[in-house]
């Protein structure tokens, strides 16, 4: 039998894809009766609400019309129950569901909407996450400190109110020390697909089908917000435009908003949000301002790291600690520190809500530790890369929590594939290259990302998965994680043929529908091949041992022993999550060992810079990325390539502009992200240093990491090109403008 | 309002209103849901159709303009059981992801190929320079493409 891992088998649903007969929620057909719902918004960043009018112009007859006292209880289960359905009196962001409207006439409901009139009384919005920690509560009753970390390691491990002063200590007893500001924007995840659900009530319950990453979360806020028994709650995904973290949390609030329209009009509901409402009403990447101070010794061996934290969280919490988190984790970088401090605050604002989005806070305290060792390589004239190969972390080194890293360490043999593939030495010694009024330069950043929940995120989780022996001696797969475009059906086939010794034509994968499939956890957190691809490789293992054991016992092929089992009864394994015993993390003092493993990658940028205009062109990339075992080379070098392709959008035009918490660029012509032309081509290498509990013989999650390298390099090279040392994204020609005034001074 | 047009090389006639959207009209009454809606302002490329062999957004473009004309569909580049080289070639080289972007650019990719048959990656790039993909960070497209013009050889045309 050939093995399926490590060999490129064309993705399974490529050809509905490519056909253009995979059925995207809004390819469905109407359902008998459906409506059309939407969603009135408040369009006040902050205020009081006072009443709503509906003119008296419009037929309301045919328009159901949900209202905040329609919904008990009226909160979006998730962390903390801060965030309303729809809004009843105050009004917390811009973008606050106060109505929902539904009518078959779409056109009729467009009317509608604009028919209704909220009347609120401003008042002046909170809007810098700094001021908001000392300003009046955006939530009433809730501190606007959402959330707090606090990281400490050698000097600096003398509790929490002698740390600061420790840390300046430790810092003072450097030879050299460099400290720096680094902020990031808002970025929209952009997925093609916008938002959208369809729910309908019958005896059974609920059910909602839409473009979703995690239908269990859509389960659960479902249950919550009906008060209904789990069995009363059917989440089925539809073949899903992307995600990429936004359809993480934000779906519940739809589904939400549809299954009320839903149940009080007596019929099925469709939501499919438009690009504008999209991009102004999810979730976006949490907006930071990191404050970093380092020590190091004047032969460049990094000592010291102080790190400060601020995360811009938006009106109500959803998933900010848990991104805080991550960030606060990846703030010390791939480097070994003797003495680290790292303080991450999380400040509630009159925004909308800031969630998920691939890299989860990571790409934020990279973006600052990566630009930060630039400016401490310029400090002692070093070469960055070679400043960051001294410091890399190595197996037998602690991370800042503590952790000692034991296996599965390839940064080095990274940053050396990386810097060998681009000509980097070379390119470097050259120095920048100007050829008219264009000049040319390269940079790198190295990182890590922790792949599977963070702690002892997974032992909490206990994530289940399935496989089912079914007629003619093939595999069913049941698992609640979903391909939303990474090839998660794919790859779990590849996983499962292997371990079951099938090809992998003989392996099925379940729609992923609450009803049927176990809760194997979020689709998140670089988790999904390595933590639920372990699982459903034991699943499979444990049914093929059955399988082998009647073969044993009377013969026959491995479809006719499977079906003399199946004669007898269901053969089905369903296995849950277990953390190797290694894993220990305490919560209360953020030690231990963060995430079971990393990945480690080093990414290099070339770049243009237009002396005149001050625009950046992308020229060349390259990547090297120890994932631990590629089990679909193609589909993970896709992986590490889109993500880096959204770090460059992040690097260089991806803005969220604001005027008054109000989203001035909610388009696809004013928010940019990269075409084909604004793209380099890529060159992207795979290292594969095993995780010994990864499954397909080591495979690590890379989902995220690409994501956190890009803009640094980026930044790098900038510098490297033209001079000019940049903080704060993005990478904008009016930056660069202003930062060459700065250097003329 | 009564519009009769070639799509995907079959004749049909409609009654709709002439400034009903041609996406509205495929994904509706013609009930070709490959075509995709990503922003309604001509910006993505999500919902590229060739009309009269011209790649248009079929989002800016009302029916009523397409009377007596020919519109292309990804549905009618190749079927699931007959993938067009081009459509194949999607597959086996990671051109797809997500797949929302997939029909509109392949209908692009189709319009480049018979322009250019041997595009180089640059010309690719520009080919492809209206529709967006978020997934795939393009490269694996540009491979897409490069080995569908190899499959195809010299003849332009995509036939499978
Ligand atoms: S939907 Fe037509 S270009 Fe985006
Ligand atoms: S494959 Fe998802 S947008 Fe292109």
């Amino acid at each position: 039998m050939q093995p399926s891992v490590g060999v490129s088998v064309p993705r399974v649903d490529g050809a509905a894809k490519v056909a253009g007969t995979a059925l995207y929620v809004d390819d469905l057909p109407p359902l008998p009766g459906e409506l059309h719902g939407v969603t009135v918004r408040s369009r006040v960043a902050r205020g009081r609400l006072r009443g709503v009018t509906f003119d008296p112009a419009i037929d309301w007859s045919d328009v159901t019309i949900v209202r905040a006292e329609d919904v008990t209880p009226n909160v979006v289960a998730l962390i903390v129950d801060d965030q309303p359905v729809l809004a009843a009196d105050v009004i917390r962001h811009a973008y606050e569901p106060v109505v929902l409207l539904a009518c078959a006439d779409r056109a009729k409901l467009a009317r509608a909407a604009a028919a209704v009139t909220l009347e609120v009384d401003p008042l002046p919005p909170i809007l810098d996450p700094e001021a908001a920690l000392s300003a009046d509560a955006v939530v009433e009753g809730r501190s606007n400190l959402q959330k707090r970390y606090l990281i400490t390691k050698g000097a600096a491990d003398v509790g929490d109110e002698a740390s600061l002063a420790a840390i300046e200590a430790a810092l003072a007893g450097c030879e050299v020390v460099v400290r720096g500001r680094y902020t990031t924007t808002h970025q929209e995840q952009l997925y093609l697909e916008p938002q959208g659900l369809i729910a309908r009530w019958d005896d059974h319950g609920v059910h909602v089908v839409g473009s979703i990453q995690c239908p269990y979360y859509v389960h659960k806020a479902l249950t919550k917000g009906f008060d209904l028994p789990a069995d009363r709650v059917h989440v089925t995904q539809a073949v899903t435009g992307g995600g990429f973290g936004g359809k993480e949390e934000y779906p519940s609030v739809l589904a939400l908003h549809a299954a009320l329209l839903a149940r009080k009009s007596g019929r099925p509901v469709r939501m499919i949000y438009d690009r504008k409402e999209d991009l102004e009403a999810t979730t976006k990447r949490h907006p930071a301002i990191c404050d970093v101070a380092t020590g190091c010794d004047r032969d460049g061996t990094l000592r010291v790291l102080a790190m400060r934290v601020v995360m811009d969280g938006g009106a109500y919490v959803t998933l900010t600690p848990v991104v805080l988190s991550r960030g606060a984790l990846h703030a010390a970088g791939a480097y070994r520190w003797r003495d680290a401090r790292i303080e991450a605050l999380a400040a509630a604002t009159n925004t909308p809500p800031n969630g998920a989005f691939r890299g989860f806070g990571a790409p934020q305290t990279i973006w600052a530790i990566e630009r930060h060792l630039d400016a401490v390589a310029r400090e002692l004239g070093r070469d960055p890369l070679d400043l960051r190969r001294q410091n890399l972390l190595t197996i037998g080194d602690t991370t800042a929590t503590g952790q000692k890293l034991a296996f599965s360490v390839a940064g080095l043999e990274c940053l050396d594939k990386a810097r060998a593939d681009s000509g980097y030495d070379e390119k470097r010694r050259r120095g920048p290259v100007a050829t008219g009024r264009v000049a040319r330069g390269i940079g790198a950043a190295t990182f890590l990302h922790g792949a599977g929940f963070t702690g002892s995120g997974e032992r909490n989780l206990k994530g289940k998965a399935a496989v089912d022996l079914v007629a003619g001696g093939r595999l069913l797969i049941r698992t609640g994680s979903t391909d939303i475009g990474q090839g998660t059906e794919t790859v779990f086939r590849q996983i499962v043929a292997d371990a079951a010794g099938l090809p992998i034509g003989a392996v099925d994968y379940a729609p992923v529908c609450t009803t049927h499939v176990p809760d194997s956890g979020p689709t998140v957190a670089s988790r999904t091949i390595m933590i639920v691809g372990s699982i459903v490789e034991s699943a499979a293992r444990k049914v093929a041992a059955r399988v082998a054991a009647e073969r044993d016992r009377a013969g026959g092929t491995f479809a006719e022993a499977g079906d003399r089992l199946i004669a007898a009864g269901e053969v089905t394994e369903l296995v849950q999550y277990v953390s190797p015993d290694y894993v220990k993390w305490d919560d209360a003092t953020y030690k231990g060992d963060a995430y079971p493993v990393f990945a480690w990658s080093c990414f290099i940028a070339e770049v243009d810079v237009d002396l005149d205009t001050f625009e950046t062109t992308v020229v060349g990339f390259w990547s090297a990325t120890d994932v631990g075992r590629a089990v679909n080379p193609v589909l993970c070098v896709g992986q590490i390539e889109g993500g880096a392709l959204q770090a460059l959008g992040w690097a260089l035009t991806e803005e969220i502009v604001w005027k008054d918490g109000l989203i001035q660029n909610p388009r696809l012509t004013n928010y940019i992200i990269p075409t084909a032309l604004d793209a380099p081509h890529m060159t992207t290498a795979l290292i594969e240093e095993p995780f010994p509990f990864g499954p397909g013989g080591g495979a690590k999650g890379i989902g995220e990491l690409p994501m956190d390298g890009g803009a640094p390099a980026v930044a790098a090279a900038i510098e490297h090109a033209t001079g000019l040392s940049l903080g704060a994204l993005p990478l904008s020609p009016e930056r660069l403008l202003a930062a060459s005034r700065r250097n003329a001074l | 309002m009564k519009v009769t047009l070639t799509v995907n090389g079959s004749h049909r006639e409609l009654d709709v209103p002439p400034l009903m959207r041609l996406i509205d009209a495929l994904r509706g009454p013609l009930g070709l849901t490959g075509t995709k809606e990503g922003c309604a302002e001509g910006e993505c490329g999500a919902c590229t159709v060739l009309l009269d062999g011209d790649p248009v957004c079929s989002c800016l473009v009302p029916v009523g303009q397409c009377a007596g004309r020919s519109v292309t569909t990804v549905e009618g580049l190749g079927s699931i059981d007959h993938l067009a080289p081009l459509q194949r070639m999607f597959v086996d080289h990671g051109g797809a992801q997500c797949g929302i972007c997939t029909p509109g650019m392949l209908v692009a990719a189709e319009a480049l190929l018979r322009r250019t048959p041997k595009p180089t990656e640059a010309e690719i790039r520009e080919g492809l320079a209206g529709n967006l993909c978020r997934c795939t960070g393009y490269q694996r497209i540009v491979e897409s493409v490069k080995a569908a013009a190899e499959l195809r050889g010299d003849r332009g045309e995509g036939a499978a």
